[in-house]
């Protein structure tokens, strides 16, 4: 055996000198298998059962496609609202020091933390008729926002914040300052400093951020239910169309469902992967 | 100097210079509205869940608390979480070695299929198991003829938490121990440790906080699941409720007093959870900035433990 630590070394060296490798290449496997890749072919293999014809039948029933309509459509104007508000929010807690400031930098990560039904009944509590903010908006402004579409809306802006504030927070810290003083010292104002200078650098974090918290309201299930109404046809949501398969012990309906929700995480997964090795060469740090 | 000093305590870097700084009109326009955004979405919701939840004082808010099925709720919650947790960590610490200390093919695709958990939603993974191990599921004849019960029962829930908690500990341990290298353990190595020795004497101590950090987002996690849990738990009271699970029953019986009381219990679980990652990163801060003003940085050091890490996107 040679030496292992030798600049000459074979770049497979490392796997004679650390113990280890055979026993957690095993169990990482196995174990990966049995929790994750076994139970999401299940989904896969299932569907197999259908032609597909029957397949389009199943998933283009017209409740099914209200409900897609509304998960995707209210998941994106979230995410839009997040991208907005939480690029504000990611800013002032880089940009600004002001009072309260580490509260409300800790408190970002709250709708991570908190359990999606104990979320889901406070905010429909708070946006019923009589709720702390529903007598201001239903009351005096006449929007009803529970049971409406519109609460589907609120419930999937909470589950998203986070992602957006914490994928920018770090890319803003990083900013150098050498930038912008170069753009002020060529006489551009603050505006375009921003416009020209900052925000390119920012917009694949921007965009990264924004896809993580689509992806995520897609799936949301316990911030949405308490609050949607579930109305057929009008504030049902994807994912509780697929419950409501399984208690009707419809499983093929159910799967075929799942079949169309696993296929979009894919490709989010997939783009999310593209926008973190973009967000990765542009600022030069990884996500 | 001290003047310096003083407004370093007030100011960030950015309001110091004049080329990032933004005139106090906008500043505070931005900070007002970014402030009123965060109440309405994040504190409000925070607020209601314990306004509620005391609305009719402290007597009925603790015999809430005190009843049997909560009570039961609370145990399964914390046996669930007391499975699935370790199970998760074993293979967090096993799968970072893996990937942190060796090179090999399809490294790259293994880290993405560690991560698959986060993006399938939550019903989804109830349905899978429901699809193996249900009546009608693949191994449903055979579970009936030898009398196991998976779906409705531990189990299942059991299986549907350990996929929700999957790569949380594992992804924070994997970019730490990356990040840390293999020198230490290699010269360890070296001069005759085995590997359990290297592992509890060089590689522990240098990732116990990022053990710590993915432990607690764990077990939140673990102890608020519901969609995935629901899915496969069939619901009975005082059995296979978990406390997440009795927040909707009792809410769906129109009692939202006790409802609340029960979730108070998970948004204190949220409060703790957030306050220990705060301090974590806190610590990591500090050993960074203290080792910038010292000698050479170790990039080691500035991984001690994750920064500002989303819970769920990573």
């Amino acid at each position: 055996m040679s030496l292992p630590l030798s600049a000459t070394a074979p770049r497979s060296s490392a796997r004679r000198v650390l113990p280890g490798f055979r026993l957690t290449l095993g169990y990482t496997l196995v174990y990966l298998s049995l929790i994750v890749l076994i139970p999401t072919a299940a989904v896969f293999l299932r569907t197999m059962e259908l032609s597909f014809g029957q397949f389009i039948d199943v998933i283009s029933a017209p409740r099914l496609v209200a409900s897609y309509r509304l998960s995707f459509g209210a998941s994106l104007l979230a995410a839009a609202i997040n991208a907005v508000f939480g690029l504000l929010l990611a800013w002032s807690l880089v940009r600004y020091s002001f009072p309260g400031k580490k509260l409300v930098d800790a408190l970002v990560d709250l709708p991570f933390a908190l359990p999606t039904a104990v979320a889901g009944i406070s905010l429909a509590t708070l946006y019923a008729k009589n709720g702390w903010l529903g007598r201001i908006f239903e009351g005096a402004l006449g929007i009803k926002i529970a049971y409406t579409p519109l609460g589907v809306l609120v419930a999937l802006v909470f589950i998203g914040l986070p992602f957006v504030v914490r994928t920018l927070q770090p890319i803003l810290e990083d900013l150098d300052s050498e930038l912008e003083e170069a753009a002020a010292s060529l006489g551009a104002n603050r505006w375009q400093t921003f416009r020209h200078v900052v925000l390119p650098v920012l917009t694949p974090a921007l965009l990264t951020g924004f896809a993580l918290a689509f992806a995520r309201a897609v799936g949301e299930y316990g911030s949405v239910i308490f609050i949607a109404g579930n109305i057929p046809r009008v504030s049902e949501i994807t994912p509780l169309m697929i419950i409501t398969r399984l208690e009707q012990f419809d499983y093929t309906g159910a799967t075929a469902l799942a079949v169309v929700m696993l296929v979009f995480s894919f490709v989010m997964l997939l783009a999310i992967n593209a926008l973190q090795s973009w967000t990765a060469r542009r600022t030069g740090r990884t996500l | 100097m001290t003047a310096l000093a003083a407004t370093a305590l007030s100011a960030t870097r950015f309001e110091r210079n004049t080329a990032t700084r933004e005139n106090p009109l906008i500043k505070w326009s931005i900070v007002g509205i970014s402030l009123a955004f965060f109440i309405l979405f994040v504190l409000m919701p925070l607020f209601a869940v314990f306004g509620e939840a005391l609305r009719r004082g402290f007597g009925p808010y603790f015999a809430a608390i005190i009843a049997p099925d909560a009570l039961a709720a609370l145990k399964l919650t914390l046996t669930t979480a007391v499975i699935a947790v370790p199970l998760n960590l074993v293979f967090g610490v096993a799968a970072a070695w893996l990937i942190a200390k060796f090179d090999f093919r399809g490294k790259q695709l293994l880290v993405t299929l560690i991560d698959l958990p986060f993006s399938v939603s939550p019903v989804i993974v109830g349905l899978m198991f429901v699809l193996l191990f249900g009546a009608n599921g693949w191994f449903g004849h055979w579970l009936a003829a030898h009398n196991v019960k998976i779906i409705f029962a531990l189990p299942g829930m059991l299986l549907a938490t350990i996929f929700v908690t999957f790569p949380f500990i594992a992804r924070e341990l994997i970019p730490l121990m990356q990040a840390q290298g293999r020198e230490e353990e290699e010269a360890a190595v070296v001069l005759g440790a085995n590997g359990w020795q290297v592992f509890w004497h060089v590689t522990l101590p240098n990732i116990k906080w990022g053990v710590v950090y993915g432990v607690i987002l764990a077990n939140a996690r673990a102890m608020g699941e519901f969609g995935a849990v629901s899915v496969v738990s069939g619901k009975l009271r005082g059995q296979t409720t978990t406390l997440p699970l009795q927040v909707e029953i009792l809410y769906n019986e129109y009692n939202f007093a006790a409802a609340f009381a029960v979730a108070s219990l998970l948004a204190l679980l949220a409060l703790v959870t957030l306050a220990v990652k705060t301090w974590i990163e806190h610590r990591a801060d500090a050993a960074y900035d203290t080792s910038e003003l010292g000698m050479e940085a170790p990039a080691a050091l500035e991984a001690t433990a994750p920064r500002t890490a989303p819970i769920s996107t990573k």
